[in-house]
C-alpha cells in the first residue's frame, strides 16, 4: 500500500487511489485551507491558499528530498513516499499573506453579509490570518449586481476563485458566468442579455466560499448561526438527492445539497432547492374533517376520534380500495397497506398517482433531473408487492372504481401542487366513503367524505427509494402545522401501536417480511444503501 | 569570445526590398531549407539545433533542441508549432525588426523547426500593436506559398506545412507560453498549470512547441552557416557548472533609454552592458552617467552603474541579482532620473498587465502600485519599503506562489530597486513626508461601509 507522510505521520492510501495533497492530508486529520479547489470541478490552483511544502522519501534509503519551493496542494498528486508539510513557518507565512492579499480589496462588511458565519474568508482569517492590517487602503465599495433570476452578485466581496465560472462551464454546461477585466480590477459578470438562468444555478451560491454570490430566495431571511440542519432527501423528483434542510423554529429557510457520491455528487437542482415553499403555504389543509354523504361543510374531528371513526366508516362502507402515494415513505406505505387489509382483507391496493413532467434531463457534468416528480415510486411498489404481487397502478385503481367494484376509497396524495382535474376526479363521485389525504384542497377533496391533512416535505420521517434503487432514511426536520398528524402517526395509531411513531421499528419489520427490502434491516448509512446490491449479496 | 563583425540576423536591414523573397533568396535564403528537405531527417535537424547550443531567445533561455525532444515519440499528431511574436516586454523590439525587415528568415526557421518537430501546422501569434509586421509577415507567407515553401508536399519532400498568422489583442500575458496557447484557443489568456507541459499537452490538447521569433531566425542561420559558426560566437559553457549550457550565437540587443544612439544591435552573447552602451550606443546621453541599467526588459530588474561590466549572456545578469538576460532589452536610466519614478512606472505596468488569476500577483502588483502612488504623493513611510521588499520577495514562480513568471517579473524590479537604491527611497520619503515618514502605527480602523 502506498504510504504518504503528513507532518511526520504516516498514512496508507489505496493502491489505485488518485488523491491530491489536500485529500491525503485530510485522511491524516490535517485540513489544508483552500478556496478555488473543489472536488467536483477542474483544478486551477489560482487562489494559492493551499500552498504547502512537499517532498519525497526514497524507498530504498529512506532519505527525504524536499521541493525547494511551495507547491499548491490541490494540484500535487500524492504517491508512495510523498512527504507533506502543512505547518511549517514558510507555509504559515504564505497563508497569512494570501489572506492579507484577499482582504485588501474586500469590503469586510460581514455585519450585513449573508455568508457571515459560514464564510471561508472569515474562518481562514481567524485560523491563518494576521491581526494587523498593513494595507492602509480604503477603496471599499460594495456593489451589487443582478446576474440572474435566482442569484445576486456582491462584486467586491469576490475573491476570484472562479468556482462559479467553472461550474457553469463544466457542470451545467451553460457558461453564463465569466471573468471580465484584468488584475485587481477583474470581476465576475454575465454576458449582456444572457443572465445566469439555468436549472442548476443555485449551486453557484453553495460553491461560493465567500459572500459574493447571494441566493435571492434566502437573502436577508435568516442568520446562518440561528439555523439547524437536518440530513434529508429531496422529494422533488425520483433522483432523491441528498440534502440538508436548514430551519429554525419549524420554519424552513433553505435547502443545501449534501454530498453523496452515489446520488447527486455535490449538487441539487433549483427545482428541488426552491421546492419547499409549499410547506409553509397558508392554504394547506390543517385539520381532519368529516362530512355527510349529502355534502355540506367539513366538521373538524379530533385526531384521537379520527382513528376509530375512520376505521368504522371504511368498514361499514364495504369493499375498500386504497391509493398508496409515491410521496409516502416505505414505512408509511407499509403501515397504510396493513391498516387497509385489517379493515378489508380483500382491499384493493394500488400505487398512487405518479406525477411526470417531461423527460429526464442530464447535464454535461452528469447531474440528472428526473421527469418522474415523486421520490418513492420504487419503494411504494416494493411495499405494495408484499400485499399484492400484481402491483396495481393509479389507472388500475380508476378502472376498478369506475367498474363499481369499490364502495370506499382512501386516496393518499401529499403532492406539492395540483395533480388532477375535475374530470379525473369525477371517477370517485358517488362512493359511500371517500377519504382524501392531501396537502391542498382539490377537485377530489370536493367529493370527499373525509378530508385529512398530509405531511409536507421535511415533516415526515422514514425511507425513500430513488430511481436507482438506493434507499435513504431521514428524520423529521420540522414539525407540521399545529393540528396536523403526519401520515405515519395516523397509521401507527390505526394499527393500534403504543407510544410515539417509530419509523425505525417499522422499517426493520418491513425488512424482515421482504426479501426485496432486506437491506433495510440494519442502520442506513448517510449515503443510503443500494437495495439491488444487498439482494445480490 | 569572438566579435561578429558583420550582422547576420540583421543582414537585411537597410537592404532595399530586403523583406521580399527575391532579396532573401539572393542572400542565400531557402537554399539550406531545400537541402534539409532533400537529404536530412527531422532527427538530424533536432540534433543540429541541439549541438549548436541554441537557447530560446524569448526570455527564459531554455535550450531549443532539448525542448523539441520533449515531444512524445511516434505521436499520431497533430503536433503544433506556435511562434511567440507577442513581443510586449517593455524595451524590447528585436522581433519587430526581424518581422518587418526580414520575414523570410523567420519563415525559413519556422519551416525548418516544423520539419524537425513534425508539426504540420504553425501558428504565428503576433502582437496587436505591430501593423507593419502584420502586413510584411502576411505578404511573406503568401510569397512562400506561391514559391512552394509552404503548403502540401513542400518541394516534393512529402512534408506539408500551413502557417497561420494570428493577431493578438494586446495583452502582456499572451506572451507567456501557456497564456498564448489559451488565447489561440479563443479563451482568456490565463496561463495554465503545469504539468502537463505544452510539449505533452498544449494547443488544442496536442503536443505543442512554443518558440520565439528570434529563435526561429537563429535556426535558419544555423542551417545556413552551420553549427560550428554558431558555436564560435558567444560564451562557452562554464566547465565548473555542469548545469550551464553556455550562451552561444549572436543576439539582438535592444538599446533604449538615455543613450546617444538607441537601437537594435546585433552582438555576440556575452558583450558587457558597458561595452554595448559605450560602443554601439555611443554612451549615456548628454554626457551624463548611468544610474541604473535594465539588463533585459523591465522584468529582469536593475543593474547599478558599478555592475555594468556584467556580461549580458544567459548567466551574467543573474550573478548581480537580476532575474536573467530576458529579452536582452537594455534600458539606460541616467543619473538625473528618480528611481522612485522608475519603480512607480514599473509597478503601474505590472498592475495593469497581471492577468488576475493568482492571488499573490493580482493583489501584490496592485498593492505595490498603490503604495508607490502614496509615496509619490508625499505620504510615504519607511515601513512601506519593508512591505515592498516583502511583496517583491514572496511573489512569483520561484517562491512558488504563482502559476506563471509574470509575478517574478513584477517582483524583480521592486526587489532590486529597494535593495540597490534603498538610500534614495529613504531620502525621497523623508524629504516629501517630513512629518510622517517615521510612523509605524498600525493602520487605523476602517470606515464603516454603507449599505448597498
Amino acid at each position: 500500500m502506498p504510504t504518504v507522510i503528513v507532518d511526520g505521520q504516516e498514512i496508507e492510501i489505496g493502491a489505485d487511489e488518485r488523491l491530491n495533497c489536500i485529500e491525503a492530508a485530510r485522511r491524516a486529520g490535517k485540513e489544508i485551507p483552500h478556496y478555488c479547489w473543489h472536488p467536483g470541478l477542474s483544478v486551477v490552483a489560482s487562489c494559492r491558499m493551499c500552498l504547502i511544502e512537499t517532498g519525497s522519501r526514497d524507498a530504498a534509503t529512506g532519505k527525504i528530498t524536499m521541493v525547494p519551493k511551495l507547491v499548491p496542494g490541490c494540484q500535487t498528486p500524492v504517491k508512495d513516499g510523498t512527504v507533506i508539510v502543512t505547518e511549517s513557518q514558510l507555509v504559515k507565512d504564505s497563508r497569512a499573506r494570501v489572506e492579507e492579499a484577499l482582504l485588501i480589496d474586500h469590503p469586510i462588511d460581514c455585519p450585513i453579509c449573508d455568508k457571515a458565519g459560514e464564510c471561508l474568508l472569515q474562518d481562514y482569517h481567524f485560523q491563518h490570518g494576521q491581526a494587523e492590517r498593513r494595507a492602509d487602503l480604503h477603496p471599499f465599495t460594495s456593489r451589487r449586481r443582478d446576474v440572474g433570476p435566482t442569484v445576486t452578485l456582491f462584486v467586491d466581496r469576490c475573491i476570484m476563485c472562479t468556482r462559479c465560472v467553472r461550474f457553469t462551464r463544466e457542470v451545467s454546461g451553460t457558461a453564463e458566468l465569466m471573468v471580465t477585466s484584468r488584475g485587481a480590477k477583474e470581476e465576475i459578470d454575465v454576458f449582456p442579455g444572457h443572465p445566469l438562468d439555468n436549472k442548476l444555478s443555485g449551486n453557484v451560491v453553495d460553491l461560493c466560499p465567500v459572500g459574493a454570490l447571494g441566493d435571492k430566495d434566502f437573502l436577508y431571511q435568516q442568520r446562518v448561526w440561528f439555523m439547524k440542519r437536518e440530513a434529508n432527501v429531496c422529494g422533488g423528483c425520483s433522483a432523491g438527492c441528498s440534502i440538508h434542510t436548514e430551519h429554525n423554529q419549524d420554519t424552513i429557510y433553505r435547502l443545501k445539497p449534501r454530498e453523496n457520491p452515489h446520488v447527486n455528487g455535490w449538487w441539487i437542482c433549483d427545482e428541488g432547492r426552491y421546492g419547499w415553499h409549499h410547506v409553509h403555504d397558508p392554504a394547506r389543509i390543517v385539520a381532519a374533517g368529516r362530512r355527510a354523504l349529502t355534502g355540506g361543510a367539513f366538521t373538524t374531528v379530533e385526531w384521537h376520534d379520527v382513528v376509530g371513526r375512520l376505521r368504522d366508516d371504511l368498514k361499514s362502507a364495504g369493499r375498500l380500495a386504497v391509493a398508496v402515494s409515491p410521496m409516502l415513505t416505505v414505512e408509511e406505505a407499509w403501515m397504510l397497506c396493513a391498516v387497509a387489509r385489517s379493515i378489508d382483507p380483500e382491499a384493493f391496493l394500488a400505487v398512487g398517482h405518479v406525477p411526470r413532467q417531461g423527460a429526464d434531463e442530464t447535464f454535461p457534468g452528469g447531474f440528472t433531473i428526473r421527469g418522474e416528480k415523486c421520490p418513492n415510486r420504487l419503494g411504494v411498489e416494493a411495499v405494495v408487492a408484499l400485499f399484492d404481487p400484481a402491483v396495481r397502478s393509479w389507472d388500475d385503481l380508476v378502472t376498478h372504481v369506475r367498474g363499481g367494484k369499490a364502495n370506499a376509497v382512501w386516496i393518499t396524495a401529499a403532492y406539492p401542487g395540483p395533480w388532477l382535474d375535475e374530470a379525473a376526479a369525477a371517477a370517485f363521485a358517488g362512493l359511500d366513503c371517500l377519504v382524501v389525504q392531501d396537502l391542498f384542497e382539490s377537485p377530489l377533496t370536493a367529493l370527499a367524505t373525509w378530508q385529512l391533512p398530509a405531511a409536507g416535505f421535511a415533516e415526515r420521517a422514514g425511507t425513500w427509494v430513488n430511481v436507482a434503487h438506493r434507499a435513504q432514511s431521514f428524520g423529521q426536520a420540522v414539525r407540521p402545522p399545529a393540528g396536523v398528524w403526519p401520515e405515519g402517526r395516523l397509521f401507527w395509531n390505526m394499527l393500534g401501536r403504543r407510544g410515539l411513531y417509530d419509523p425505525d421499528a417499522v422499517r426493520r419489520q418491513v425488512a424482515e417480511s421482504s426479501a426485496a427490502l432486506v437491506a433495510l434491516a440494519g442502520e442506513i448509512p448517510p449515503h443510503g444503501v443500494d437495495l439491488r446490491i444487498a439482494q445480490l449479496a | 569570445m569572438t566579435t561578429a563583425s558583420q550582422p547576420v540576423l540583421l543582414e537585411a536591414v537597410g537592404v532595399p526590398d530586403g523583406h521580399t523573397i527575391a532579396s532573401y533568396r539572393s542572400r542565400g535564403g531557402y537554399a539550406p531549407l531545400e537541402q534539409v528537405l532533400a537529404g536530412k531527417q527531422p532527427a538530424d535537424v533536432i540534433e543540429m539545433v541541439k549541438s549548436s547550443g541554441l537557447r530560446g531567445r524569448g526570455g527564459a533561455g531554455f535550450p531549443t533542441g532539448l525542448k523539441w525532444t520533449f515531444l512524445p515519440k511516434d505521436h499520431p499528431g497533430p503536433i503544433y508549432l506556435c511562434i511567440n511574436a507577442d513581443e510586449s516586454e517593455p524595451g524590447t523590439f528585436n522581433n519587430r525588426i526581424l518581422m518587418e525587415d526580414d520575414p523570410h528568415q523567420v519563415l525559413e526557421g519556422i519551416i525548418l523547426s516544423s520539419y524537425a518537430t513534425r508539426a504540420s501546422t504553425a501558428y504565428l501569434y503576433l502582437r496587436y500593436e505591430y501593423p507593419q509586421s502584420w502586413h510584411r509577415l502576411q505578404a511573406a507567407i503568401d510569397e512562400a506559398y506561391a514559391a512552394g515553401y509552404l503548403g502540401k508536399n513542400i518541394r516534393g519532400s512529402g512534408f506539408s506545412l500551413d502557417v497561420y498568422l494570428h493577431r493578438g489583442a494586446a495583452a502582456y500575458i499572451c506572451g507567456e507560453e501557456t497564456g498564448l496557447i489559451e488565447s489561440l484557443e479563443g479563451k482568456r489568456a490565463w496561463p495554465r498549470i503545469k504539468p502537463p507541459f505544452p510539449a505533452i499537452e498544449g494547443l488544442f490538447r496536442k503536443p505543442t512547441v512554443v518558440n520565439n521569433i528570434e529563435t526561429m531566425a537563429c535556426v535558419a542561420q544555423i542551417a545556413r552557416r552551420g553549427v560550428d559558426w554558431f558555436k564560435s560566437i558567444g560564451v562557452p559553457a562554464d566547465p565548473n557548472n555542469p548545469r550551464d549550457p553556455g550562451s552561444y550565437g549572436p543576439k539582438l540587443y535592444c538599446l533604449s533609454g538615455h543613450v546617444e544612439k538607441p537601437g537594435c544591435y546585433e552582438a555576440p552573447l556575452g558583450i558587457t552592458a558597458r561595452q554595448l552602451i559605450d560602443g554601439q550606443g555611443g554612451g549615456v546621453w548628454k554626457g551624463r552617467r548611468a544610474k541604473a541599467v535594465i539588463p533585459g526588459g523591465i522584468s529582469m530588474g536593475l543593474m547599478t552603474e558599478s555592475e555594468l561590466d556584467t556580461p549580458l549572456d544567459f548567466a551574467g545578469p543573474g550573478k548581480v541579482g537580476c532575474l536573467g538576460l530576458g529579452t536582452a532589452a537594455v534600458v539606460v536610466i541616467d543619473d538625473q532620473t528618480s528611481i522612485v519614478d522608475f519603480l512607480h512606472n514599473s509597478c503601474r505596468f505590472f498592475a495593469h498587465e497581471s492577468c488576475g488569476q493568482c492571488t499573490p500577483c493580482r493583489e501584490g502588483t496592485s498593492w505595490s502600485l498603490r503604495m508607490l502612488e502614496r509615496i509619490k504623493a508625499g505620504k510615504g513611510r519607511l515601513r512601506d519599503l519593508d512591505l515592498l521588499a516583502e511583496i517583491g520577495g514572496t511573489m512569483g514562480m520561484m517562491p512558488g506562489s504563482t502559476i506563471c513568471g509574470l509575478a517574478d517579473g513584477a517582483a524583480w524590479p521592486i526587489k532590486n530597486a529597494i535593495k540597490k537604491f534603498r538610500g534614495e527611497f529613504e531620502d525621497y520619503i523623508k524629504r516629501t513626508n517630513p512629518s510622517g515618514w517615521m510612523v509605524t502605527d498600525p493602520v487605523p480602523a476602517l470606515q464603516i461601509v454603507g449599505a448597498h
